[in-house]
């Protein structure tokens, strides 16, 4: 990065958080720092839950999902507009109504307080898990790339959102997504535009298409039915709808950010624009990344987009064996573009017989360039034990280094850190505000005033940064990052799902049932994540379906037995 | 176990206007939701029928 790239990134970011200090200077109040000032709009919501749910992992990896596996991973949305309102048609109104600080005080109002505290406990893990990793992920990716200490990058940018998440409890958070938000827009269109750009000069828009479509890169909707392909339609749209559900309605980090609303309207409106715009994004950040492959069709691509790897190759000239595969795939990428050059020309004559001759040459080219990459990931993997991430992480932040002018650069890493900042800010608030609302003052400090519970807030918050701080400094990864952090999710949102479904759906249902069939529920959650290998996007289905299905059980098994189960239809 | 300023009755907030020119219910404004997510699905279909 050259100076000009680092007054961009450190000016941007520090701006935005000594605005969001700023901003918030006057707020003194319990109400303010854990809603904000309940004046919000509806834009400023929708852009909060959009920055919450966007962490710098989704821009950083999903352009390299793009890029190695095409537009599929798109479908895993799919269940976010239905989700989203049936949130702002059932859960919000109830979460205004009943003027709760966190989604889990309804259950205690609702059930009884074991069931409460089994709900913030469920949110405080995984959340507090996911936060290391929201923090982590994008850091090891800088770290690696640019040669800067992994463990300095880690403790920097989490110390500057503990600064102001603290200083500014939830104002700060929505204040500052919005020009976080802002930068990343920024960063990802102009990616977008020179992206497009850099395409040879020869390639029209239906070239490029054509091209990734016979690479297979455009095959966005896969109506497969088979439970163990992880992304297809059922499984985006009906696993999809729950675990966007179970996150949008129970994680207290999105559900703080929609109680802040200035009324119902805003809310729904915030979560509706969300429902609008989520698909959409997702889409056009994919396609970044199958334009990127496209681009590198005709530009010779490393051998390893993941630094670790490419620095480990570079480290060791000598082994013959490694460098072997990197002269072959080259070799094969050469003769694979003279292919694409024939195809292009046949292409544009009109000799459809030439362009397909052309292009199976192509292919078989670029096939046997992947399992020469593969093959040679494989070794260096068995060789180098501190490879952490895959290579979708790294595609995007090697093309932006590589092919970018600087300014840019500056900008797009001002962008990941943006998201990272942004995302990390709102799970940060959101936990302090749990354990203070969920916790602290039910079971330790009872009789605690508005200025002492303030106080507690800050603390805990503060004290999740650390652990989230120390989390990420021994975080080892061994999946795709943005998978992992969705994988984290799905394993705890279908119990916490759950317990809200039959809180606001089945009325005779009471505490000490709902209790026992969660724990059971998140047990057999475990087992299933261990033994069968079906895709992640199911969990939150099965998960809620076995809470709901075990509280009726169990529920009735108690009527005969006598005992009530603390039933409370609130 | 209410903070300051949380209210006890659980106040019943009228069901608010949409306030948008052209969608007076949230119905419609649901509606518009999914008419939106189904032309995107009908996209996304044709998109990978025509280039695959």
């Amino acid at each position: 990065m050259s100076p000009l790239d680092f007054v961009v990134l450190i000016g941007s970011m520090l701006a935005i958080a000594a605005y969001g200090v700023w901003h918030t200077r006057g707020n003194r109040g319990l109400n303010t720092y854990l809603k904000g000032d309940s004046k919000t709009a509806w834009f400023a919501i929708g852009l909060s839950v959009m920055a919450t749910q966007a962490s710098a992992i989704t821009f950083l990896s999903t352009p390299g999902q793009g890029y190695l596996d095409g537009l599929g991973f798109v479908q895993i949305y799919f269940g976010m507009p239905v989700a989203l309102i049936i949130i702002a048609a059932v859960f919000l109104p109830i979460f205004r109504r009943l003027n709760v600080y966190t989604a889990y005080e309804y259950l205690g109002r609702r059930f009884d307080k074991k069931t409460r505290l089994l709900g913030a406990a469920l949110f405080l893990v995984q959340r507090g898990l996911g936060a290391g990793l929201t923090i982590y992920a994008p850091s090891i990716v800088l770290a690696t790339v640019f040669g800067w200490p992994l463990d300095l990058t880690i403790i920097s940018s989490g110390l500057v959102v503990i600064v102001y998440t603290v200083m500014g409890g939830s104002s700060a958070v929505t204040v500052t997504q919005k020009y976080q938000l802002a930068v990343i827009f920024a960063g990802m269109v102009t990616a977008f535009c020179l992206v497009v750009v850099k395409l040879p000069a020869g390639l029209s828009f239906t070239d490029t298409f054509a091209l990734a479509g016979r690479f297979q890169k455009l095959n966005a909707i896969d109506f497969s039915t088979d439970v163990h392909q992880r992304y297809t339609f059922w499984s985006g749209l009906l696993g999809g709808t729950f675990l966007m559900l179970a996150y949008f309605g129970t994680d207290q980090s999105q559900v703080q950010r929609y109680l802040g609303g200035a009324s119902l309207r805003e809310g729904r409106l915030g979560l509706m624009f969300n429902a609008i715009c989520k698909i959409p994004m997702q889409f056009f950040i994919l396609l970044l990344g199958v334009l990127i492959f496209v681009f590198y069709q005709f530009e010779q691509p490393p051998l390893f987009f993941n630094a670790t790897l490419s620095h480990y190759l570079a480290a060791h000239p000598s082994d013959e064996r490694l460098h072997n595969y990197e002269t072959d795939y080259q070799s094969l990428h050469d003769q694979a573009n003279r292919q694409l050059q024939d195809w292009l020309k046949a292409r544009h004559d009109g000799d459809r017989a030439a362009a397909a001759a052309a292009f199976a040459g192509a292919l078989t080219a670029h096939q046997e360039g992947e399992k020469i990459r593969a093959e040679a990931e494989k070794s260096l993997s068995q060789i180098s034990s501190t490879t952490t991430a895959t290579d979708a992480d790294y595609v995007f932040i090697t093309f932006i280094l590589h092919q970018l002018p600087h300014g840019v650069i500056g900008l797009l890493v001002a962008a990941f850190f943006g998201a990272a900042l942004s995302s990390k800010a709102a799970e940060l608030n959101a936990l302090g505000s749990s354990t203070t609302v969920d916790f602290y003052r039910p079971i330790i400090k009872r009789d605690a005033t508005d200025q002492h519970s303030l106080a507690a807030t800050k603390w805990f918050t503060a004290f999740w940064g650390v652990v989230a701080i120390a989390f990420a400094l021994y975080a080892h990864l061994v999946e795709n990052l943005i998978q992992a952090v969705n994988i984290l999710g799905s394993i705890f949102y279908g119990v916490m799902l759950g317990l809200f479904v039959v809180a606001f759906f089945i009325r005779h249902v009471g505490g000490s049932a709902v209790f026992w069939s969660a724990l059971v529920s998140q047990a057999l959650i475990f087992f299933l994540y261990f033994t069968l290998p079906i895709s992640y996007l199911w969990y939150p289905l099965i998960g809620s379906a076995a809470c709901v299905i075990l509280s009726i059980f169990l529920q009735g098994l108690f009527n005969l037995v006598g005992e009530n189960g603390n039933r409370n239809t609130t | 176990m209410l903070f300051m300023g949380q209210d006890t009755n659980e106040s019943v907030e009228p069901e608010a206007e949409t306030g948008l020119p052209w969608l007076r219910t949230w119905n419609q404004v649901y509606l518009v939701v999914i008419i939106h997510f189904a032309i995107w699905i009908v996209l996304l279909v044709a998109l990978t029928d025509f280039f695959s």
